[in-house]
């Protein structure tokens, strides 16, 4: 639907305008406000599991891992409310905020496009389409690399968090049932981190995309995310 | 009915007197006033002592040689005055048929009003033939006997979680308890054993309280199970610094500091080890230099090694963990993105000179 609205979009406004307007700036702000918290996150959670080699003096002269806890949990909590707060975007923003958070699976048009992306990218098509949001393999991979696996590290990480807030805590009120549910904290633990290099693995493929078809599909992607104009360059 | 907890005092040779000042002094610690004094002097003035029968499964006596060493309160005091052990196979003199009598006995006499201390579990596998009690599957024997008690109490990682024996590939089903057991209030108190501080804390809560203490979400006493041995460690300080043992044999060691890198369990383990140590206090196992091995947490044989930190994923074969796994994921995604960006970049060269060339011709 949304892809079949973008198509139709395009066309009406035809070859002569050559830009069309489509993150708005909540969503730029978000995007950018996200990506660095995940880079903090993923740096700082690599550390927590697998602490920096051991520092000089006596306890009371440092807290190196107290502070990277704090980094971690600090960030944990942008990155949550950030969520939150696109989600809200989602309702009130424009159609192209809600791509990410839905599928239009009864579609059988988006179907299609997803395997011309897919037949794109295995170079077995020649020219690529044009799309103002996301193309719709792009709108898949969004959906379940970040999406669900975000909402996944948000409710492990807030069922780990309230392991030292305590019991009663509304973290532990809210997301406490997660941990027997996966058959214990070490469990959790390995299932969040696991979370985080299937994360940092769709960052890489996420990044490379983009670059790849700004410079293919002759259309702007990186800009879009600062300026919001979506630039047709034929 | 059997004597009641003031009877007992009594014939241990505790004056009226030193009676009432021990209420007196409850009252106060426990905050409830002047007032509840004489409520507590009623309470163990009139109810009676509650019978306890204690089952063995299958289990490694553990939970016993642990129960019986407590110091606070003294189980002496424990079975003797405050509860009547009136069925342990292991404690008691009577065997045979004599001893199978009891629990028949009290059954029947003190239906609905008993409690059941289950120490190991039972196999459910050949129609629990792994495990025989007086000649019959112990899981038979367990049924019937919780079919008329009060609560269940389920002793160590055995009754609560399986432990040992159920550990993958689980031969004989062994089967926690509150798997088998239904429609009872069922206490888990998990460990390997459990503190024996914490065994007789629980029965010492029931009895004076006549309720079973608030239980978390796994079943585990809250004021026993409600922290993780990390949030209560001694070592927390080289924890939040970045001091880490490295070595068994390092300076760091020497020096007592966080075994977090050595693979200790303690920031996954529920349990009281780090507040209220072993033995009567005498030490616990990372005073002593080494880890906690996570006793205390379900399945704890099957969850990785007890010597590293990130540890295998059992799901993902013997040697795998969260970052193997995700280190070779992103290195193929990685290596994958690369190969694409080369094919691309090749793609669009030889497409540019086939344009060029085109042009050249018109």
């Amino acid at each position: 639907m949304l892809s079949q609205q973008d198509m139709l979009e395009a066309e009406r406004l035809g070859r002569s305008v050559k830009s069309i307007y489509v993150y708005e700036a909540p969503v730029r702000l978000w995007h950018w406000v996200n990506a660095l918290a995940m880079v903090v996150l993923a740096v700082s959670g690599y550390f927590i599991g697998k602490p920096l080699p051991t520092l000089p003096g006596e306890a009371s002269d440092n807290f190196l891992l107290g502070y990277i806890r704090f980094a971690h949990f600090s960030a944990a909590y942008i990155f949550a409310v950030g969520l939150l707060g696109r989600l809200y975007w989602a309702f009130v923003g424009n159609h192209h905020a809600r791509q990410i958070f839905m599928l239009p699976i009864g579609n059988g048009q988006w179907w299609s496009e997803v395997f011309f992306e897919l037949r794109w990218y295995l170079f077995l098509e020649k020219t690529p389409k044009k799309y103002v949001g996301h193309n719709p393999m792009a709108q898949l991979m969004m959906f379940f690399f970040f999406t669900v696996l975000a909402v996944g590290m948000v409710i492990t990480g807030f069922a780990l968090y309230s392991e030292g807030v305590g019991l009663g805590s509304w973290q532990d009120q809210l997301f406490g049932w997660v941990i027997p549910a996966v058959g214990g904290s070490m469990q959790l633990h390995s299932l969040h981190r696991l979370g985080m290099w299937i994360m940092m693995t769709f960052v890489l493929v996420h990044v490379y995309a983009a670059i790849r078809e700004d410079i293919m599909s002759r259309q702007s992607l990186i800009s879009t995310m600062i300026s919001g104009w979506r630039m047709f360059k034929d | 009915m059997t004597e009641t907890f003031y009877e007992v005092l009594r014939r241990q040779g505790i004056t009226r007197r030193s009676f009432l000042k021990f209420c007196s002094l409850t009252a106060t610690s426990l905050g409830l006033g002047s007032a509840a004094a004489p409520r507590i002097a009623h309470a163990l003035e009139t109810k009676a002592r509650t019978p306890v029968i204690w089952l063995h499964g299958l289990e490694c006596t553990c939970c016993s040689e642990s129960f019986i060493r407590s110091a606070h309160p003294l189980t002496k005091d424990v079975v003797l005055s405050m509860l009547s052990l009136d069925y342990d196979d292991t404690l008691m003199a009577a065997a045979g048929h004599q001893a199978e009598a009891i629990i028949e006995e009290v059954k029947k006499k003190y239906k609905g009003n008993y409690i059941v201390a289950v120490e190991g579990n039972p196999p459910l596998n050949e129609d629990g033939m792994f495990c025989i009690h007086g000649g019959r599957p112990f899981v038979e024997v367990l049924k019937e006997t919780c079919a008329d008690a009060k609560a269940v109490i389920s002793w160590g990682a055995c009754a609560s979680y399986g432990c040992v024996q159920a550990a993958k590939p689980n031969p004989t089903r062994a089967t926690p308890v509150h798997k088998v057991i239904s429609g009872k209030p069922i206490i888990n108190v998990p460990g390997c054993p459990p503190i024996a501080e914490v065994m007789t804390g629980v029965v010492t809560y029931m009895l004076t309280f006549d309720r079973i203490p608030e239980l978390d979400r796994q079943g585990r006493p809250k004021m026993f199970y409600g922290q993780r041995i990390h949030d209560k460690c001694y070592r927390r300080g080289h924890f939040d610094a970045g001091q880490f043992v490295e070595q068994w044999d390092d300076e760091a060691a020497r020096k007592g500091y966080c075994l977090y890198k050595m693979g200790c369990k303690g920031p996954t383990t529920y349990n009281a080890c780090s507040s209220m140590r072993w033995n009567g206090g005498v030490s616990w196992p990372v005073q002593s230099g080494h880890g906690c091995i996570g006793c205390s947490e379900e399945g704890f044989w099957d969850k990785g090694s007890f010597y590293d930190r990130v540890t295998n994923i059992h799901q993902f074969g013997v040697e795998s963990n969260a970052d193997t796994i995700g280190k070779a994921a992103a290195g193929t995604v990685g290596a994958a993105v690369a190969a694409h960006a080369a094919v691309t970049a090749l793609a669009r060269a030889r497409r540019k000179a086939g344009e060029t060339e085109h042009a050249g011709e018109k």
